[in-house]
Formats: structure tokens, C-alpha cells, sequence
């Protein structure tokens, strides 16, 4: 048992994908979930029934007790916005490596070509990042980057504004300039369950403002943006995330990066990490 | 033409990649095969009683087995047919039973026997490889000449796409060779897993 690990928020399925009961993994230990009659339930491999909260169109739990409510996403729930359940995807990552992608813009021209970025445009320019502490989260602000075609709903290349935000260490939001709607923010989340501390299903899910495109287009485009990453997350080295400075160089375009490894360390979040001796 | 297509489909691609090569437009219809199941719709279903993809429709003519696909879209272009592609296309088949299985199971949770799917991917890698060398050994690059057919383009993706499933393409570099040439060839796309060639460096 580990606090700092184990109370924490997981999600562990997709409440529309759940038609049987299951067994799946969460911090390396088998936990099995189902929903009967409108009520979804998990429980750890003794049998015992773990916490849940349902929202987002997923089920969290927890193997510890958590001492804060899941967290919430208010833009999510205004009026009009399509709530996209994207599905899961695998990787064989670190479930920390496959949020600090997620966090990453610099690339975006090298890995999402003519979609989130096209070179020349590869210029990350000065952005604001904190770690806020009266709500224990980190928070990238002003973020602004040249894309080819920012969502499906975009026509034409235009400079998109991003907020990122880590409200929970394997959890990450994303607001971002919505083309039909100027002035209001679509949000796209990753929501990261760890299978093990290198291998974990990813459940991205989105609240988007498009009236145009129909789900299986919105689905499709967010797989296709994941998938591009899934290749170059198998593939990084080292495999945990590195807390502390020596492993890696970051530039002027990774403070996000570094302010969540350094919040990690703050709260003493291991799983999936490394820690350098000096 | 209309392709009923899956963004993360091996056989999908097959289909976008040979249309993109030979300039020839489809317009695409986005199908949720996962998580949604869209390929087992009444409305899918109606079209392709056996609920598959990819799902080609060019004016009455309904196709729903990529290689006839690949036929059908170059079957005015005889540079993309040799005699050797028919057992290509049926290898394209063991690949997509094998790596393409593992994929899917490694990436969507999909059920298999993975140990058995990853090791006849191997053997079909294996086969792969060795009648690649040999090409290379007559100056040929491509599977069954100097220049490519639909045999090459129904084996790459799943080929490409070994990793995906915990297969690696290490020890194959006539393999990775031929990859190379297809992803240099003109108007190639990628998808996702399978990157565009980057510009090669020029020395000054």
C-alpha cells in the first residue's frame, strides 16, 4: 500500500462499453467491474467492492480512499456540446510517459503532420505554466500554435489556443479554441487507467461544439491522432518517466512537462516513474 | 466511390493508399468499429451482410473483400498487375490472420491467442524476408518485379504494422528496404503507426 498512489481516482471503463462483466488490471492488480441495472460496481481480487464514481461516461475507482472527490470538468456540462466516448487504446508505456505526451505541442509538425502542425511552423512560443496550488493541479496557460486542421470541425489552418490542466496524476484536460464557436473552449480529455507502471489503456473522451461532423467522424479523428502517438510512446526511453533533472534536457518548449514532473514528485507519485540517485 | 472506411484499419488503408497512389478520389465514410461496432449496423449490414470492412461502393457495384478491392480500382491500369500477385494477395490474407490479429488484440483488447498470432506472424515475416532478398539479389525491389502491383500494397500495411502488435521489424532489412521504396513512392499517405519517409538529408 502506497497513499500517495493508491488514493487516488482511476478509470476503468467506458460505462456504454461495459455489456459483461470483466477482469482488468489497475496498478498491477486484478480488479474485476460490471454494471447491472444502471448501477456499475468494481471489485478488488478478495472480492471486496472499491469506491466508484461515475462520470464522464466512465467509471472511476480507487484501491485506496481517496480523500477528494473525483474531479470535475464544468465547461463539460454546458448546453449544447456533443460528449464523445473515444474507446480505449493500449499502449506499452508508462502511464506518466503517455500524459506528458499528451502535454507536449513541440510535436506535433513531426508526428501529427498536416493535421496539429505542419512544418515551417514548429516554433513553441512562451506560454505560462503553474502548479495552482489551492486546488493541487497543474495548469499550462496561453499556449498558442499554427495547425493545419486544429479538429475535425476545422477548415483551414489557423492558430489554435490551448490550456492544458493535471488534475489528477494520470489524468489530463485540454481546452482548446473552438473553430464554429470563437470565444468558447472545446475540451478533450485523457484519461489514463495504469495496467502496470509500463503498460496502460488509454481512454480519451471529448465534449465538442460541431454540428457538423457525425460521431463516428469525431471518434475516428481523435483515434487517428492517438494512434500516431501510441508508435513513439512504445518506443521511449527510458521506459518511466524520469522526476528527477539528469536523464533528460528539456528546452523552453517542455515547462509543462517539467512542472508536472516536479508536481509528481511534490505529491510523491511514483508509479511509472523513475527516481535518479544523485 | 464511396469507401466505408476505419481510420485504424490495416485493410481500409490498403484501399486509401492505392487510391492515393494511382490520383484517384473516394470519398470516405467514417465507420465507428470501435468502440461503437458501426461495422454490425442494421445499416452496414445491409450493405455487407457479413459486417467487414473496408466496404466499397463505386455507382451499383458493392465490394467488401480488399483485394477485389485493389482489383477493381487499378482494373484499367495493367502496370499494377503482374501473374505472380494472385498467391500475394492470398499471403496479403495470412498476414492479416497473424500480425494483423495481434494488432488488434495488443490495441483494442480484441480476444486471440496472442503467442499463436505473434509466432505465425513471424513465419510469415520469415517468408517475406527471404523472397525479398532474393528480389534484391535481381535488382528487384518490390515483391514481384521492378515496380510495384497490388500484391506490394495488399502486404504492406499489416507488414508496417507489426509493432503494433509486439512484432518487431528488426531483424528484417530487406523488409524495412522495401517498406522504404513504398513509402517513397508518389502520392503515398500514411496512417497512423505508419509514418511518412522523411526528406532524405542531401549532403551540399
Amino acid at each position: 500500500m502506497n497513499a500517495a498512489i493508491d488514493n487516488h481516482w482511476y478509470p476503468v471503463a467506458m460505462i456504454s462499453g461495459i455489456d459483461a462483466p470483466r477482469e482488468t488490471l489497475l496498478l498491477g492488480k486484478k480488479i474485476t467491474l460490471g454494471c447491472e441495472e444502471g448501477t456499475c460496481w468494481v471489485k478488488d481480487a478478495s472480492g471486496n467492492a472499491l469506491p466508484t464514481v461515475e462520470r464522464f461516461g466512465h467509471l472511476w475507482t480507487s484501491p485506496g480512499q481517496p480523500n477528494r472527490d473525483l474531479f470535475t470538468i464544468p465547461e463539460a456540462d454546458s448546453p449544447g456540446r456533443r460528449l464523445v466516448d473515444v474507446g480505449s487504446v493500449k499502449v506499452k508505456c508508462s502511464p506518466l510517459r503517455a500524459v506528458e505526451n499528451f502535454l507536449d505541442i513541440a510535436h506535433f509538425p513531426f508526428v501529427h503532420t498536416d493535421i496539429l502542425g505542419a512544418e515551417p511552423h514548429t516554433e513553441v512560443d512562451r506560454y505560462d505554466v503553474k502548479i495552482r496550488e489551492e486546488v493541487d493541479e497543474v495548469w499550462a496557460t496561453k499556449v498558442k500554435f499554427f495547425q493545419p486542421q486544429a479538429a475535425k470541425s476545422a477548415e483551414g489552418g489557423i492558430t489554435t489556443e490551448y490550456m492544458y490542466r493535471v488534475p489528477a496524476p494520470t489524468c489530463s484536460v485540454l481546452y482548446k479554441t473552438c473553430p464554429p464557436r470563437p470565444g468558447e473552449w472545446d475540451v478533450i480529455t485523457l484519461f489514463v487507467q495504469p495496467l502496470t507502471d509500463e503498460w496502460c489503456e488509454v481512454w480519451p473522451w471529448m465534449a465538442l461544439y460541431d454540428d457538423d461532423s457525425t460521431m463516428s467522424e469525431m471518434v475516428s479523428f481523435q483515434q487517428l491522432i492517438f494512434m500516431q502517438d501510441r508508435s513513439i510512446l512504445e518506443n521511449q526511453l527510458p521506459r518511466k518517466l524520469p522526476l528527477d533533472p539528469g536523464m533528460e534536457v528539456p528546452t523552453q518548449a517542455d515547462m509543462t512537462s517539467v512542472a508536472y514532473r516536479r508536481w509528481l514528485k511534490k505529491i510523491g507519485y511514483t508509479y511509472g516513474a523513475q527516481l535518479v540517485a544523485a | 466511390m464511396i469507401l466505408y472506411d476505419y481510420v485504424l484499419s490495416a485493410s481500409c488503408y490498403k484501399v486509401r493508399l492505392m487510391a492515393a497512389l494511382l490520383g484517384k478520389a473516394l470519398t470516405l465514410h467514417a465507420v465507428n468499429f470501435h468502440p461503437g461496432r458501426e461495422h454490425k449496423s442494421a445499416e452496414m449490414l445491409a450493405l455487407n451482410p457479413q459486417g467487414t470492412l473496408p466496404v466499397l461502393t463505386d455507382g451499383d457495384t458493392v465490394l467488401t473483400d480488399s483485394a477485389d478491392i485493389l482489383r477493381h480500382l487499378t482494373v484499367d491500369q495493367p502496370e499494377w498487375h503482374t501473374e505472380e500477385d494472385e498467391r500475394w494477395l492470398a499471403f496479403a490474407s495470412d498476414l492479416n490472420n497473424s500480425l494483423g490479429l495481434a494488432r488488434l488484440h495488443d490495441v483494442i483488447g480484441y480476444e486471440a491467442v496472442i503467442d499463436t498470432a505473434r509466432a505465425a506472424g513471424v513465419m510469415a515475416l520469415r517468408k517475406l524476408e527471404a523472397h525479398l532478398t532474393e528480389q534484391r539479389f535481381d535488382g528487384l525491389i518490390f515483391l514481384t518485379g521492378k515496380a510495384p502491383t497490388i500484391a506490394d500494397i495488399a502486404c504492406f500495411p499489416n507488414t508496417a504494422l507489426a509493432p503494433d502488435g509486439g512484432v518487431s521489424l528488426d531483424p528484417y532489412p530487406s523488409i524495412r528496404l522495401w517498406m522504404r521504396a513504398i513509402r517513397s513512392l508518389p502520392g503515398f499517405i500514411e496512417m497512423p503507426g505508419i509514418h511518412r519517409l522523411h526528406e532524405l538529408a542531401h549532403p551540399a
